[in-house]
């Protein structure tokens, strides 16, 4: 970790001074234990603020989004699958960016300083796009069993999956902090807050809730990296992950697709393969 | 005179099952990992070993959706395109062992819904419904900074009991006429004296390191502030969700609105926030805090400076510490105070 930030540091300076880009992406001190915050750093001076530990859990690639500038962005492996992922998408282009490359052994979990969920079954700590790195690419984690808790529930009858979720989702207030942490979720309106029509009741009312994260994971469908920032942002500990992981198992499946590893191909829901396997699409 | 009342913990059960009789009763309840306000079901007693509450009592008396009024659009009938009233409960109604600065948070949000011209009958309803009794703060966590806010972790303000925990005992001191009533249906009626609380109130302060720093902030014009040069650096990690709003016990903006179901409809109020776009969409399309700087500076000026310059009343905020620990990106309230109290100073 301590090699890490000080080649953080001195590329960023580096980068900023000799005005290859305009600002750098990456974290600053918390003031909390076991947490980091996001930072844009836009002089050299600046640089110093950096830090990079296991509390960088939060996906930079969100704070993406339009930007125009030429920006430096600090990517681990999942930051770095969700900015192939913008690039895909028209979100930021790849000449704008300058790619820290981080390869990540895991962030810890914000509660209890474990290693995050999503950590122990990932299988691309390394960065799969980048311009420099700042350390040797780890080896990536092989035999994991990436779905054990989503079928777990596939294994479930209709009642208990209904339980199930109802329970998991009682907790909720719809603050959006998943859907405001996840960087897939830059809808200039999304279907929640639309009024003309309207799509979903604004209340607390469980229905609507649940319709909420249901509509959100489907958007998410071939999208998702598993990168854990919705887990991490929610302040009630909602395993929203859930669901996002069952559609990204079925794309696993149905398409043998992981997103985000290649600017190359377009993600399944946004093409047409005539040997796609549903029928109804045929 | 205030009235002393020692609780025997033995007889504490049998209070609250007496009180359960005439009054509807919320407390903490553990749930997973944390504690929640919840409305005690017969037989149940509120947990009061927690520090505190995920989110505040607040939605005792400002429930987080709440129904208004009912409508039908069907022509056919004679009230059609009439607001009916919702029946509420608004029978007695008591709090038990909340914090004494989610109390205070009460009688802050109480100067929005109940000025001279406006009086808010859900909120205000609900909040004359309600006796208060509070549990003063031994453990005050890390994120706690209540003594810097005009509360404390033994503070009255908008208490009608305050409890004190003293061992086998409850010290209890009944503030208002409310508190005493509620204490006489508990059945509690042990005198007692409140000599050991000076100590325990000295030492739960002295535990509160933490601190908000806004003694410069009146003194500054608000453009000056508001044209500060800070804002977009403190924002930048702001992902724009509700949950400092949410956890916030003096946050109270709300969103109206209809939920309609074929011809009959609902007129909600739902909790709303600052933190998003919509909060401030006009009809037109115009959005006069489209971005983001403008929404995470509005939060932090409505607590620490417009409430302040409005009503002479202190900052709107208690040192919960809510928002400090629930942040997923840690914007901390401490933190943006002393940002904004340094720029001050240096001008």
């Amino acid at each position: 970790m301590d090699a890490y930030i000080t080649k953080i540091k001195a590329i960023s300076e580096r980068l900023l001074k000799d005005g290859t880009v305009e600002a750098v992406i990456g974290f600053r001190e918390g003031t909390m234990p076991m947490m980091s915050e996001p930072c844009f750093i836009k002089s050299s001076d600046d640089v110093k603020d950096l830090v990079w530990n296991a509390n960088c859990r939060i996906n930079l690639a969100n704070y993406l989004t339009n930007r125009k500038e030429k920006i430096a962005i600090v990517a681990k492996g999942c930051d770095s699958r969700n900015i192939v992922n913008h690039i895909i998408e028209n979100k930021i282009k790849r000449d704008q960016l300058f790619i820290i490359g981080v390869p990540c052994k895991g962030m810890n979990d914000k509660n209890t300083g474990a290693l995050q969920d999503n950590c122990g079954t990932c299988t691309h700590r390394n960065p799969v796009i980048y311009d420099e790195l700042v350390g040797d690419l780890v080896v990536e984690q092989t035999g994991v069993d990436k779905y054990a808790d989503v079928k777990k529930v596939e294994a479930m009858s209709t009642d208990e999956k209904w339980a199930f979720f109802e329970d998991m989702y009682s907790t909720c207030t719809r603050c959006y902090a998943c859907r405001n942490a996840c960087p897939l979720c830059y809808c200039p309106t999304c279907f929640v807050d639309e009024s003309k029509p309207q799509w979903v009741g604004k209340a607390t009312d469980p229905i609507d809730v649940r319709t909420y994260h249901f509509l959100r994971a489907y958007h998410c469908a071939g999208r998702c990296t598993d990168c854990g920032s919705c887990e991490a942002a929610c302040p009630q500990n909602i395993k929203v992950r859930q669901l996002t992981k069952k559609l990204e198992k079925d794309c696993a499946e149905l398409f043998g697709w992981e997103a985000g590893l290649t600017l190359d191909k377009r993600p399944p829901l946004d093409t047409f393969n005539v040997d796609d396997p549903n029928d109804f699409i045929k | 005179m205030m009235k002393v009342i020692n609780i025997d913990k033995q007889k504490w059960a049998g209070g609250v099952e007496s009180l359960s009789k005439s009054y509807r009763l919320f407390g903490p309840m553990k749930e997973d990992d944390s504690h929640n306000f919840k409305e005690l079901k017969k037989g149940e007693l509120p947990d009061l070993a927690y520090g505190n509450t995920k989110l505040s009592p607040k939605s005792t008396v400002f429930p987080p959706s709440e129904a208004m009024f009912t409508y039908t659009l069907d022509e056919s009938k004679p009230d059609h395109h009439i607001l009916q009233d919702v029946k509420k409960d608004y029978s007695p109604r008591a709090v038990l062992g909340m914090r004494p600065c989610d109390a205070k948070a009460v009688s802050l949000v109480r100067m929005n819904f109940d000025t001279p011209e406006y009086r808010d009958p859900y909120w205000m309803d609900a909040y004359e419904a309600t006796t208060f009794v509070g549990l003063a703060c031994d453990a005050p966590c890390s994120t706690c900074f209540c003594t810097s806010t005009g509360c404390g972790p033994f503070n009255e303000e908008g208490l009608d009991v305050l409890l004190v925990d003293n061992g086998n005992a409850y010290i209890a001191k009944a503030l208002t006429e409310k508190g005493e009533k509620l204490l006489a249906a508990a059945g509690f009626a042990d005198k007692g004296d409140d000599a050991a609380v000076a100590t325990k109130k000295a030492a739960a302060e002295a535990k509160i390191t933490a601190k908000i720093e806004t003694d410069k902030l009146s003194e500054k014009v608000i453009m000056d502030l508001y044209d500060a040069p800070f804002w977009a650096d403190i924002a930048f990690s702001c992902i724009n969700c509700c949950t400092c709003t949410y956890a916030c016990p003096t946050c109270w903006c709300f969103d109206i609105q209809d939920e309609n179901k074929g011809n009959e409809g609902v007129r909600m109020r739902n909790w709303d926030s600052c933190m998003t776009p919509l909060f401030t969409m006009h009809g037109s399309g115009h959005n006069p805090r489209d971005k983001k700087p403008q929404r995470v500076r509005q939060r932090f000026m409505h607590k620490l400076k417009y409430f302040v310059d409005k009503y002479q009343k202190g900052i709107m905020c208690v040192g919960c510490g809510r928002c400090v620990q629930q942040c997923p990106v840690n914007i901390d309230i401490r933190t943006v105070s002393k940002t904004m109290n340094d720029y001050v100073a240096k001008c």
